[in-house]
């Protein structure tokens, strides 16, 4: 276990190579040059051919990767040409706003889903389980900015129950996380619903039954936890799709997180902040998808077995 | 007390006219039609029929359990000691499953949940129904994986750590945990090799004779019923065609169908022989011949067979037959091939 562990764990290295590969291509080959966005539309050539030298960016495009890598091997991840001040300072002030957002977003996401998708498969074809159905249906098909919108126009603007943005303490959090939170809900509320429908039809299902145990019994201690591997699955991979989303909610809510960091960044053409936030980003998904591969061996016993 | 037990092995299971159907979207699938069955108590009946002749649903409907939907119990009615199993609730009906009437499913391969430990699935029923705590369960669920051949240490061990024959004997531990007044053994020992079908029926024997269980055998293997029923129900389209004690069925056989049966074993004495089997196939129970179900496979059938649905001719007080040719028509069976 410890061995699958410990090689999973290497596995991150070439994602994050992988990652940065592509996205530091993706931005040069963007248009608009960083040094004039930095030193505004006026400088003279010299002082910008100076800033240039100074950022290596004269020199050709790998060789710049190349240096961005060796110095990220070494946990520098360089300094942002907007603020100037340090990228990994940055992140760290700000990413764990993001993470906070996506834990709670998350936890509304199963505490909706994953009782509504085993009432709908319980209840399969009733008028339960299509309500569950189109809800879930909504809830998959409408945007994020525009669903996050309407609530801030309910219970911010029209109830006043929570501040419309901006991040003071667990009450700001309320709106964006039911936000982000709903849509993946909508998700994995049919996913927990095709799981347990599943399961409900395995034979050891039935010899439950025949043992004289209960109904709910049944569901909950047979049926849930064989249902459950599809369902941390999706909630492993709704997870970097929060981290995506992200990047909208936290700009509808005026959130100071990672998100916005990186579109701002973004628009700046500031490559080593968009980097630090993307390797950060990629890394975390990496890590959570590790920790949902481990999950499955203390959900199945079987894949425990073919771990060791 | 002890009135109590003795009632519990006194009763008999009765199954009257049961019909059970599934509806799917354009077709009502008649899986049972009119089956009548008995079995007295510390007696085994042997339920023998091919694939699709509604053996497990029968058994199914005993523990009420037929998927609902798409199957509904249109009929009939089913008596443990007295009292109809279907007026009673869901709840009631818990008490009853792996209590009194408990299962042996088919395939052992599917039948154990893969993540629980295989103690703990022999001793949540035994915890239900006994009025035990966890640890005492899981004491007794040891002592009967002992009881079918298990070591005892192995009760922490999961599903997939067990060969076929293992699992089947986990789940007949967990069928006889409680000690159940019927036992109802859907094909034991079909998903089983050869010298493991002998270990299982031998203990299924031996516990039969310790604790006095009625048995239902489901099975379409005649070997196994000559070797463990008292008395066999030959099933058919989901009707019972012929009944009667070993003796009726294997020696004074009445029915075509179980002739059929008979004639499809092969025979070791003429190796060289051809087997003789039944020719077409079950009929579709969405669309079920006219007449009796079996005449467009039945050698004898004569144009009444397609026309007059059969009943019940009792031949002697153990034997039974549902067949045109008993009822004076015009239909001849002369005892083991011959027409007219």
């Amino acid at each position: 276990m410890f061995k699958y562990i410990l090689k999973r764990f290497l596995m991150v290295i070439p994602v994050i190579i992988g990652v940065s590969f592509l996205v530091y291509f993706i931005i040069s080959l963007t248009p608009g040059d960083p040094v004039k966005m930095m030193l505004g539309e006026e400088a003279s050539e010299e002082s910008i051919q100076e800033v240039r030298d100074e950022l290596g960016l004269d020199k050709p495009i790998i060789v710049q990767y190349f240096k961005y890598i060796s110095k990220l091997v070494r946990g520098d991840l360089g300094v942002s040409y907007r603020s100037k001040r340090p990228v990994l300072g940055e992140i760290v002030a700000r990413f764990p706003i993001t993470l906070k957002l996506t834990f709670w977003s998350m936890l509304v996401a199963i505490i909706i889903a994953v009782p509504l998708g085993i009432i709908s498969a319980t209840k399969q074809y009733t008028l339960t389980d299509s309500i569950c159905s189109v809800a879930a249906l909504i809830g998959a098909a409408v945007p994020n900015f525009w669903y996050g919108l309407m609530l801030i126009i309910w219970f911010s603007l029209g109830l006043g129950w929570f501040p419309s943005g901006g991040y003071e303490g667990i009450k700001s959090m309320v709106l964006p996380s039911i936000t982000l939170g709903t849509t993946a809900a909508a998700i994995i509320t049919r996913m927990t619903r095709s799981s347990m429908l599943e399961v409900v039809r395995q034979d050891y299902i039935r010899t439950a039954k025949a043992k004289g145990v209960n109904k709910k019994v049944v569901i909950r201690k047979h049926a849930l936890r064989n249902a459950l591997i599809p369902i941390v699955t999706v909630v492993g991979l709704q997870f970097g799709h929060m981290l995506g989303g992200m990047v909208l909610t936290e700009t509808v809510f005026s959130i100071p997180g990672m998100g916005r960091l990186m579109v701002d960044s973004i628009k700046s053409k500031d490559t080593p902040m968009v980097l630090g936030c993307i390797i950060t980003l990629a890394t975390v998904f990496s890590l959570v998808n590790l920790c949902i591969d481990i999950l499955y061996a203390f959900i199945d016993p079987r894949i425990k077995s073919v771990y060791k | 007390m002890e009135s109590a037990i003795k009632e519990k092995y006194m009763s008999t299971v009765e199954i009257e006219n049961l019909v059970v159907e599934f509806k799917t979207d354009d077709d009502i699938v008649k899986a049972v039609n009119g089956v009548n069955l008995k079995v007295e108590r510390g007696k085994t009946l042997g339920l023998v029929g091919e694939t699709g002749a509604g053996k497990t649903t029968t058994a199914l409907s005993i523990l009420r359990l037929i998927p609902n939907p798409p199957g509904i119990i249109k009929e009939g009615k089913i008596t443990l000691d007295g009292h109809n199993l279907f007026d009673y609730t869901e709840d009631e009906m818990d008490k009853i499953r792996g209590n009194k009437v408990s299962m042996i499913f088919q395939d052992p391969m599917t039948s154990l949940n893969p993540v629980i430990t295989v103690g703990e699935q022999i001793a949540e029923g035994i915890q239900i129904h006994q009025n035990l705590n966890k640890s005492e369960a899981m004491k007794k669920a040891e002592e009967m994986l002992e009881l079918v051949g298990i070591q005892k240490e192995r009760a922490t061990e999961y599903p997939h750590q067990f060969s076929g024959g293992m699992k089947q004997r986990v789940v007949i531990a967990i069928a006889l945990s409680c000690n159940p007044q019927l036992l109802i053994a859907d094909e034991p020992t079909t998903a089983l090799d050869v010298t493991i079908q002998a270990q299982v029926l031998e203990l299924m024997k031996n516990l039969r004779e310790k604790y006095n269980t009625s048995m239902i055998m489901i099975t379409h293997d005649l070997g196994i019923v000559a070797e463990v029923c008292d008395e066999v129900s030959i099933m058919y389209a989901g009707k019972i065609v012929e009944h009667g004690n070993l003796e009726d069925i294997f020696e004074n056989t009445k029915h075509p169908y179980t002739e059929g049966l008979f004639n499809s074993l092969p025979n070791i004495e003429d190796r060289k022989s051809m087997l003789k089997p039944i020719k077409g196939l079950m009929p579709d129970p969405t669309n079920l011949p006219k007449g009796c179900a079996f005449h467009p496979r039945c050698i004898y059938a004569k144009e009444i067979c397609s026309k007059r649905e059969p009943v019940v001719t009792q031949l002697s007080d153990t034997h039974y037959v549902c067949c045109l040719a008993y009822e004076n028509t015009e239909v001849k069976i002369n005892g083991g091939g011959l027409i007219e």
